[in-house]
């Protein structure tokens, strides 16, 4: 950080990579720390809503004002049909893109990342196209395609428009990896007297698998809060984020808050466990 | 020959699918957009041009509006954004993956579900306005929800995160003895930023602005919780066309006719500044 550089100011700030210029002012407010926090508190506070919501209780199914506190909710967590349903599809519906996408966009980005070949150029234009092309204008070509090709629109359908949405998230996130690849380490496999394949199942595919989960992961994220697109192509089947479009006039019941919550506890325990990992690393 | 021709079976199958179920409908839009006839006798394709013109003629408040938001959102997401992206990468010390984690941990929650809620915060007897009103500081007739503010405000919130981390990425990747050099070169803090880091940073923000700019316009979630009648965007439009009025045609023009100013802005963008810098970005 800031050990071989002769910065006149005295001492360097703990762990803020910048020298403590203004020694004098050590009570200062620390703005772009409240600035942060202030967003922080912006984006949680939907979240908040929601938690609080779960927890109130309420006779009928506007759940707008607070009724008191009550646990019934979790207890009835699965109390309508429609909402499991669309619950189970959009779990199934995440992890078999996680599943396809993944796979094929991993392969993507094994061949962007280490090798030249025609249409390269062209590929990568279309992911960039992929990825930064409208999600609205995405559902809308492929309804088209369905409707011209008298598909009928369903599970299979929505399944389709996730992979094609997320393949170029994942193919990019494992290009990055391969390209930081040291060739090396696969000349040395196969200077022992490994094959093309014991090369790649033993040494490239283990150093490759961070990014391909993570590029997974992301494609799982993605499928699952994808609402957009899915309108689009899902015909009869809905999912979790289209039943509660659907519900938001008659009201959104409780237990859509319950399972915000339970999704939100999930993220919550990813992010200690992945602090607690960070610190017992160090 | 093996290894000359192994890419070719790695990239097969993404092919394959992106260009069936991505190139492929885009294209076939642009024949569905110059169709005629309605939903009971069937279309036909005769190459009506008319619908272009009816679709912009229509719906040329929706768009000019769409992209008027798409900025208002973007310029908000900087403004808000490269602060904390900013003050996490530099001062976040030991807790920066903490913080980063921290704001992207809403996103757990599906993107309709919060913006719900986010409707509760704001409305006129919520949580926030209604405690606000009580006190009498407001005043009679005041409300957020239902306007272009609170439109602009949910699409900003809901697409913060992905201006936050492309800057954050980049500002990662600055060496800190550059700032301090600066530092000794007797430049202020105001100095060192402009002449400094920020022209480092500008490759993140220019992904940013891509990642935030175009889904922004183009989305109809929070134009439809939290706006009203006058704040219409053109995704609400294309949504209606499709999913209710069964007019394909015009939809598709419509949707055609956002997609070229997108598009057209997109590649002039990435190729004034390099596609692989943009795209690089993004992979961070």
């Amino acid at each position: 950080m800031s050990t071989d550089t002769t910065t006149p100011a005295p001492t360097p700030a703990p762990a803020s990579g910048r020298p403590a210029r203004t020694g004098g002012l050590a009570g200062r407010i620390d703005w772009g720390k409240w600035f942060t926090r202030a967003v922080l508190l912006w984006l949680f506070a939907p979240v908040a809503a929601m938690v609080a919501f779960s927890f109130n209780d309420i006779s009928g199914r506007q759940n707008v004002s607070w009724q008191g506190f009550t646990f019934k909710w979790y207890g009835q967590a699965f109390a309508y049909e429609d909402l499991n349903h669309a619950l189970f599809n959009t779990v199934a519906i995440g992890l078999l893109t996680m599943l396809i996408a993944g796979g094929i966009g991993s392969l993507l980005g094994l061949a962007l990342g280490r090798y030249r070949f025609h249409g390269q150029g062209t590929t990568n234009l279309v992911m960039f196209a992929a990825i930064s092309a409208p999600e609205v204008v995405m559902g809308a070509s492929l309804l088209s395609l369905f409707l011209t090709m008298s598909i009928s629109t369903g599970f299979v359908t929505i399944l389709i428009a996730h992979v094609m949405f997320t393949i170029s998230f994942v193919a990019i996130t494992v290009r990055a990896r391969v390209m930081t690849l040291d060739p090396k380490l696969e000349e040395a496999a196969r200077d022992l007297g490994a094959g093309v394949w014991t090369t790649f199942r033993l040494v490239t595919l283990p150093m490759l698998l961070p990014a391909i989960m993570a590029g997974a992961l992301l494609a799982l994220a993605l499928s699952v809060d994808d609402f957009i697109i899915t309108t689009f192509v899902s015909g009869e089947t809905s999912t979790f984020p289209l039943w509660i479009w659907g519900s938001t006039r008659a009201g959104i019941p409780p237990q859509v808050n319950v399972m915000g919550t339970l999704t939100f506890s999930v993220g919550v325990l990813l992010a200690i466990g992945n602090i607690v990992l960070a610190r017992r690393r160090r | 020959m093996r290894t000359r021709r192994a890419p070719y079976f790695l990239v097969l199958p993404a092919w394959i699918w992106l260009a069936i179920f991505f190139v492929v409908p885009i294209c076939g839009m642009l024949s569905v957009s110059t169709m005629s006839g309605n939903v009971i006798d069937g279309f036909r394709n005769t190459l009506a041009v008319g619908n272009y013109a009816e679709a912009v003629a229509t719906y040329w408040p929706q768009l000019l509006r769409s992209l008027f938001y798409g900025f208002c959102a973007t310029a908000l997401c900087i403004a808000v954004g490269y602060p904390v992206a900013y003050w996490v990468s530099f001062n976040g010390g030991a807790h920066k993956s903490t913080y980063l984690l921290l704001l992207l941990l809403p996103f757990f929650v599906p993107q309709v579900l919060r913006t719900i809620n986010w409707k509760f915060t704001l409305a006129d007897d919520g949580v926030l306005f209604g405690t606000v009103k009580d006190l009498g500081m407001l005043p009679e007739g005041f409300h957020v929800l239902s306007t272009a503010l609170a439109v602009i405000c949910g699409l900003a919130y809901n697409f913060l995160p992905f201006m936050v981390l492309p800057i954050y990425a980049v500002l990662e990747r600055v060496d800190h003895r550059v700032v301090e050099a600066a530092y000794d070169l007797y430049a202020t803090r105001v100095q060192a930023f402009v002449r400094v880091v920020l022209p480092i940073s500008l490759p993140g923000v220019f992904a940013g602005v891509l990642m935030v700019f175009v889904p922004t316009s183009a989305d109809y979630v929070s134009a439809s919780v939290l706006g009203g009648t006058h704040t219409t965007m053109i995704g609400n439009i294309i949504r209606t066309q499709y999913l209710v009025n069964n007019s394909y045609p015009l939809a598709a023009a419509i949707t055609f006719v956002l997609m070229a100013i997108l598009l057209i802005g997109i590649f002039s963008y990435a190729r004034a500044l390099g596609t692989e810098q943009v795209m690089e970005v993004q992979a961070k």
